[in-house]
């Protein structure tokens, strides 16, 4: 069996957008931050996911950061989607980075990719998920059981069902593992 | 009595609480019958074949339904608040739980109310929240991955998505990431260090390292880490003292799952099969070397 390690950073890292003069999104759940962000997304505003900061920590949280500028825009959007923010707060300390390095694990016949605590394994003949392991949020346990034993062409998105932040770094995985293994 | 108290992946799931037993690998709880794949059921699974083989009395079992919505942690948060102190449980192990700050302190509140302190174990999502509430030395042992001990390590992060990147999770950084964890305050008072060698640690150092066997293909299997807590979990019940019980677990996980021959398609059920035959080795292992 080959195993090699490495890591790599994602590819395709969007501009970066300056804390200063930015606003953050706060929003009653992860879930609801994932759909927030679908919506802005699909409208091209420019947001980025990021850690609260420590006065506004709850639990499992991710937060929006938009530029204050676009405020009413923004918030028009997700009023019209039924997306609404429980806050709106500017940006006043320095903001957590979610990782977006990867590890990847060659066992020969299964690729792993491993994205901050989450691992998804696939058999790269087939392109079915075999495992998924990591994590400790309960959402957890319910992805691998939605996801393990389909191909990642038709497993559902962790992104779709997924609701917090193990789910959404479950997603990153899942985005890379077909990034290498689905043809472009 | 050891407690495990978790989450089932399904929304429409009750809260159910009783002795755990299995039929047909099945976790039993209340009437309620429950598959084996991973997470809690994973841990509890482990921890009864652990108790059987040690010939003490079977768990006990909290679970909820939860799929990451956190309805049913904040019901079984709530029932453990109201409940807990009236129990006489000796060691408390809790795992996937939906990380929400005020609930945990208001668990550990009640924990404090017991009569008699319990051992208490964190692992999964409870540990996370153990440690985002500044309350991590409140607990006798989380059993981190390597990854995970990163983000112990880190005294900002949240969550181990936000793991700043200068605090690599490489296994040769493991020692350092004790030493850090430690002084930052953000590790329980012993660590089980999860990975291709597995660290037993204190405030002091570190305790013992198991590195065998190695069967790569487990680092992929979802639940053997979980495997992992519910053997330890079980071992400290029986009255082995913590970081030995630490390292017979470890050593019986990785037998067990060596034992299964597992590729990384292999399900968790596999391993949990072979702690009948991997845990008296481990202990007879343990005693050849005293």
């Amino acid at each position: 069996m080959s195993i090699f390690t490495f890591f790599q950073r994602k590819p395709g890292k969007p501009a970066v957008l300056e804390d200063k003069d930015c606003g953050l999104l706060v929003f009653e759940n992860t879930t609801e931050v994932i759909r927030a962000e679908n919506v802005l997304k699909a409208e091209g505003c420019e947001i980025r996911l990021m850690g609260p900061p420590p006065e506004i920590q709850s639990g499992c949280d991710l937060v929006i950061v938009f530029p204050l500028m676009e405020k009413l825009n923004i918030l028009r959007a997700l009023t019209d989607r039924g997306v609404s923010p429980i806050d709106v707060v500017p940006v006043s300390s320095p903001l957590l980075h979610p990782v977006d390095l990867f590890q990847v694990k060659d066992y020969g016949a299964y690729l792993m990719v491993r994205a901050a605590n989450m691992k998804l394994c696939v058999d790269k003949n087939s392109r079915r998920i075999v495992n998924i392991s990591g994590g400790g949020c309960p959402d957890v346990p319910y992805l691998a059981y939605e996801m393990v034993g389909k191909s990642i062409g038709e497993a559902p998105s962790p992104r779709k069902i997924g609701h917090t932040l193990c789910g959404y770094a479950l997603d990153l995985a899942f985005e890379e593992i077909k990034r290498r293994c689905l043809p472009s | 009595m050891l407690a495990v108290i978790g989450t089932y992946p399904r929304k429409d799931f009750p809260l159910v609480f009783g002795k755990i037993a299995m039929e047909d690998e099945r976790i039993c709880i209340q009437g309620e019958r429950i598959p084996v794949n991973r997470g809690t059921p994973a841990l509890m699974a482990a921890a009864l074949r652990t108790a059987e083989a040690l010939g003490q009395p079977a768990p006990f079992g909290y679970l909820v339904g939860d799929i990451g919505q956190g309805k049913g942690s904040r019901l079984l948060y709530d029932h453990l608040t109201h409940n807990l102190p009236q129990t006489g449980f000796s060691t408390l192990t809790f795992h996937y739980l939906q990380p929400i700050v005020h609930w945990h302190d208001r668990v550990l509140s009640a924990i404090e109310r017991i009569s008699k302190r319990p051992v208490l174990i964190a692992d999964a999502g409870y540990m996370y929240m153990a440690k985002m509430s500044g309350h991590a030395p409140a607990y006798d042992l989380f059993t981190p991955d390597v990854g995970e001990l990163a983000f112990l390590a880190d005294e900002k992060a949240p969550h181990p998505l936000y793991t700043r990147g200068f605090i690599l999770h490489e296994e040769n950084k493991v020692p350092d990431l004790i030493n850090r964890a430690y002084a930052n305050k953000n590790a329980s008072r012993f660590l089980l260090v999860k990975g291709v060698k597995d660290y037993v640690a204190n405030r002091e150092g570190i305790l013992g390292i198991i590195e065998n066997p190695v069967t790569e293909a487990l680092e992929a299997i979802g639940g053997t880490g979980d495997t992992l807590t519910g053997l330890v979990s079980a071992l400290i019940e029986s009255g082995i003292e913590i970081s030995e019980a630490a390292l017979i677990g470890a050593h019986a996980n990785r037998l067990a799952g060596f034992l299964a021959n597992p590729t990384p398609a292999t399900q968790v059920m596999e391993i949990i099969r072979q702690i009948p035959k991997a845990l008296p080795e481990a202990l007879d292992s343990r005693r050849g070397r005293k």
